[in-house]
């Protein structure tokens, strides 16, 4: 139990009642031991009890009344980790440089050959012994205390097998030194082995330095997106009713929905929302890392984090704290490196009998060597022993997964794809078959007019068509009206008065413009009116196979009413357009042999005029909503992995029948909950991206485990001198220690090699 | 054989047996989280390393991290998507609401320290 305080604001005080309210509250909720509430600050200072008492709870007791407290959930920030984290560090260095330097004067004193070179008092045991002390006892201390209280849960790690093997070489020596006559009486030449145990405790130390270091690394991503978010927020707020508005700048945890905010030139967008007044440019690489600035103007959304380039605008914050997509990319990052792969299943259940069984080796080894080991067989079998102990290496092993999932989920947020957890990333690189829904993925999902085809030679130009059809369709509430009508402002035609409009259900609209009579819609229209449509069929054909709905216009000469006297004098072509990045998103994935299909409501011959626009040679057309994830299943069911990429919110059952389902996100909660990976980037090249992303980390998880087992297999036996009977070849101690610093080194090393992979 | 060699001989294989013994046939003790509360002290691995907690209600475990081994710096909840930096002396709270029944595995970043939740 904790005894915490904290100071928040509070948001919606006027009078001294409000403080009264608020504290009479704050002091009925259990757990909480004192409130005060100071008007003049806004805020709120209270002392609780961890154990009994929440944020969350402050911040309920608080809305209950009417207020809002804004309540800090984290209470270990990134800077406090880091910093520990440096301070350590900085004693790690310390004790390297100490156990380097004093080992390296008893190495000069005590080495065959390099001796000779050494002061005469750095040979005398004792001498040797009083530089042993501190290593072994200040700057080894944190290997005891980690065996000691492990050992007490009857547990051993890493820090066991170096503390038995360095105390083994240590203890040894000293008894040499204290007792010399002892071991010459039983045909031992006594020379100490304190070379061993200080070289040993600070080539580890150095191996856990470097391997410190490189392990911050992993984690950067997470601090590069927290150092995204702005600082402050510069809001206008009415201090109440009558009262102008005033501008202030407000950290950014004290902004609420609804607050106006400016953002002028330069200046990081605080919060989410949507533009109200103004426009600009914005660059949102850092969320989505698309590098051309996107123009925002009014209604418009804009995303926190993101950087405002040229123009002043003011918006409305819509999401705040933790509901900002910033917010939610962290939450997603942090989860998928805390998350674990499959793959490591194997890692996990080795590690957890491996020191146990090193432990048995070393007893192993020196019994064998004892027995054995012919003259000195003593030392054989006491060298060999800690040389076991030194080489074990379980935390590359530890180290091998989670250090590459932490590079490659980070890199693929850097990249604007979010992977939700270890497994997707692992999933991922087995896919052969990527199922693109078609509207509004490989489309844009809104309609716009791609052809206007003027029939007759002479007449109306083709903005004069446009006019004509832009006029009528303006009291449309058709969905291809809104296309049409969208052009005709785009191209500035002039729209005229309509007299007596009519819409024909399922066939198109009728009107009166500038006194002639104008008919617009399908061939069914043109046949009830009796219009005659021979010359424009091979027209309509070509445009139909092209998967686009075609709208015929006809008129009848000036004044008539009969409109069988009407002709046909243009063409309007509407579909849904392909998005900029499908073509090059769907030939990136057929280079890495993945197989495309596209799924579809429409029907077959608007289908396939898409799919041959794109490459695709899979069609699956006039799906309904529901069916698609019937169709995943098939696939399925042919032996392929598959993943479908959808919008995240109208496909979700097929997106969670895939193996992976892929949103191309909006940021919303329903799309990143639904999926394994959203590409917040909106760039269909990123598919190919994430599964190129997902292939390295897995190759680069397997040379990690690789690396780490093989060390292990082969290194331990050699340790315990497997090669001697035959070469004469053994470890020595010192060589077993800078193994087994390089090997978790290595492994880390190799997963931070991953930060450079392009995607 | 000479007497030593024997006796190291019969040594050696007693240390063999006891490390098995001692490391691997030991049983671990499930605690139950009492309140909605329960603490972990980290210290030379999880003590208790085995907490028993109800399911879909949320549950605070406090990890207080004593020893200074960097290897239980972290822990990580791999089926609650948690890997959390515990600052030495401090206390940590995770809240879970495990919305399944069983056993999950939780460890330290290097895996090399383990316990277990029981969703009852």
């Amino acid at each position: 139990m904790a005894e915490i305080k904290q100071t928040f604001p509070i948001k919606g005080m006027h009078c001294a009642s409000c403080v009264r309210v608020i504290e009479k509250s704050l002091s009925r909720t259990p757990g909480i031991k004192e409130a005060n509430v100071n008007l003049a600050t806004e805020k709120a200072t209270v002392i609780y009890e961890d154990t009994e008492c929440s944020p969350n709870q402050i911040a309920s007791a608080v809305s209950n009344v009417g207020y809002a407290a804004l309540v800090e959930q984290t209470k270990v920030d990134e800077g406090a980790e880091r910093g520990e984290k440096e301070k350590s560090l900085k004693v790690l260095r310390s004790k390297v440089a100490v156990s380097l330097v004093l080992g390296g004067l008893i190495l000069w004193g005590s080495f065959p050959g390099l001796m000779n070179t050494a002061p005469s008092f750095l040979k005398i045991p004792w001498v040797q012994l009083l530089l042993a002390i501190p290593v072994q006892f200040w700057a080894g201390l944190e290997f005891y205390q980690a065996t000691i209280p492990a050992l007490k849960h009857r547990l051993a790690n890493m820090d066991t097998l170096v503390a038995l093997g360095t105390t083994v070489a240590f203890g040894f020596s000293a008894f040499i030194t204290f007792f010399p006559q002892i071991v010459q009486s039983i045909g031992l030449e006594p020379m100490p082995y304190f070379d061993v145990s200080t070289i040993v405790i600070g080539l580890i130390l150095l191996g856990r330095y470097f391997e410190a270091k490189a392990k911050m690394g992993t984690s950067e991503a997470i601090k590069k997106l927290i150092g995204l978010q702005a600082k402050t927020a510069r809001v206008l707020r009415g201090k109440g009713k009558g009262e102008s508005v005033k501008e202030m700048d407000i950290p950014i945890n004290e902004v609420v929905i609804g607050d106006i905010i400016r953002v002028r030139p330069g200046e990081k967008i605080p919060v989410d929302g949507i533009i109200i007044e103004g426009k600009s440019s914005v660059d949102e690489s850092m969320i989505t890392g698309e590098s051309i600035p996107v123009d925002k103007t009014k209604g418009d959304s804009v995303v926190g984090a993101t950087m405002n380039k040229s123009g002043t605008f003011i918006y409305k914050a819509k999401k705040v704290g933790s509901d900002t997509m910033l917010a939610q990319i962290i939450k997603l990052v942090q989860e998928a490196q805390g998350s674990k792969a499959p793959i490591q299943r194997i890692a996990d259940t080795i590690s957890s009998y491996f020191v146990p069984i090193v432990i048995m080796l070393a007893f192993a080894t020196f019994g064998i060597w004892y027995v054995l080991g012919g003259t000195n067989a003593f030392l054989f079998a006491l060298l060999n022993t800690v040389a076991v102990l030194i080489i074990a290496c379980p935390c590359a092993m530890g180290l091998a997964t989670p250090t590459a999932i932490m590079v490659g989920t980070g890199k693929g947020a850097e990249n604007g794809i979010l992977i939700k957890d270890a497994e997707s990333l692992e999933i991922a690189h087995r896919l052969n078959t990527i199922i693109f829904d078609k509207t509004g993925t490989l489309t844009n999902g809104k309609p716009e007019v791609t052809d206007i085809v003027r029939v007759r030679g002479k007449g109306e130009s083709v903005k004069e068509i446009l006019g004509l059809v832009a006029s009528l369709e303006k009291g449309s509430e058709h969905s291809l009206a809104e296309a049409i009508v969208k052009k005709g402002e785009e191209e500035r035609v002039n729209i005229e008065k309509v007299e007596g409009f009519k819409a024909i259900a399922g066939q198109g609209v009728e009107g009166g413009v500038n006194g002639r009579k104008v008919y617009f819609g399908n061939t069914r229209l043109m046949e009830n009116k009796k219009i005659d449509l021979t010359h424009v069929r091979s027209g309509l054909a070509r445009l139909e196979g092209e998967g686009k709905t075609v709208m015929i216009l006809a008129t009848s000469s000036r004044h008539s009413e009969h409109s069988e006297e009407s002709h046909i004098i243009g063409l309007i072509a509407v579909a849904d357009t392909v998005k900029e990045t499908a073509k090059a998103g769907v030939e990136a994935l057929q280079k890495l042999g993945i197989e495309v299909v596209m799924i579809t409501g429409d029907n077959q011959a608007t289908a396939n005029a898409i799919a041959s626009k794109l490459g695709i040679k899979r069609v699956l057309a006039e799906v309904l909503p529901d069916q698609k994830e019937v169709e995943v299943r098939k696939i399925q069911a042919e032996g392929r992995k598959v993943a479908m990429v959808g919008d995240g919110i109208n496909d979700a059952p097929a997106l969670a029948a895939a193996d992976i389902g892929i949103a191309m996100g909006t940021g919303t909660d329903v799309a990143i909950e639904a999926a394994d990976i959203t590409l917040i980037n909106r760039d269909l090249k990123s598919v190919a991206s994430a599964i190129e992303l997902s292939k390295k980390t897995m190759r680069t998880i397997k040379l990690n485990l690789f690396w780490a087992f093989g060390y292990n297999i082969i290194l331990i036996p050699v340790a315990m001198g497997i090669l001697y009977p035959v070469w004469g070849i053994l470890l020595n101690p010192i060589f077993a220690s800078v193994a087994m610093a390089s090997s978790s080194i290595s492994v880390v090393s190799n997963s931070l090699l991953l930060k450079r992979t392009k995607l | 054989m000479s007497p030593d060699k024997i006796f190291v001989a019969l040594f050696s294989l007693a240390g063999v047996a006891f490390t098995y013994w001692f490391f691997l046939m030991r049983k671990e003790q499930e605690v139950s989280a009492i309140s909605d509360s329960i603490d972990i002290t980290v210290e030379g691995g999880y003590n208790p390393e085995v907490i028993s907690i109800p399911f879909g209600k949320i549950t605070k475990i406090n990890f207080i991290r004593k020893d200074p081994s960097n290897c239980l710096e972290e822990v990580v909840l791999s089926d609650f998507k948690i890997r959390k930096y515990l600052p030495l002396n401090q206390k940590v709270t995770l809240e879970l609401t495990p919305q399944k029944k069983g056993e999950f595995k939780f460890s330290c970043g290097m895996n090399m320290f383990h316990g277990k939740i029981i969703v009852k």
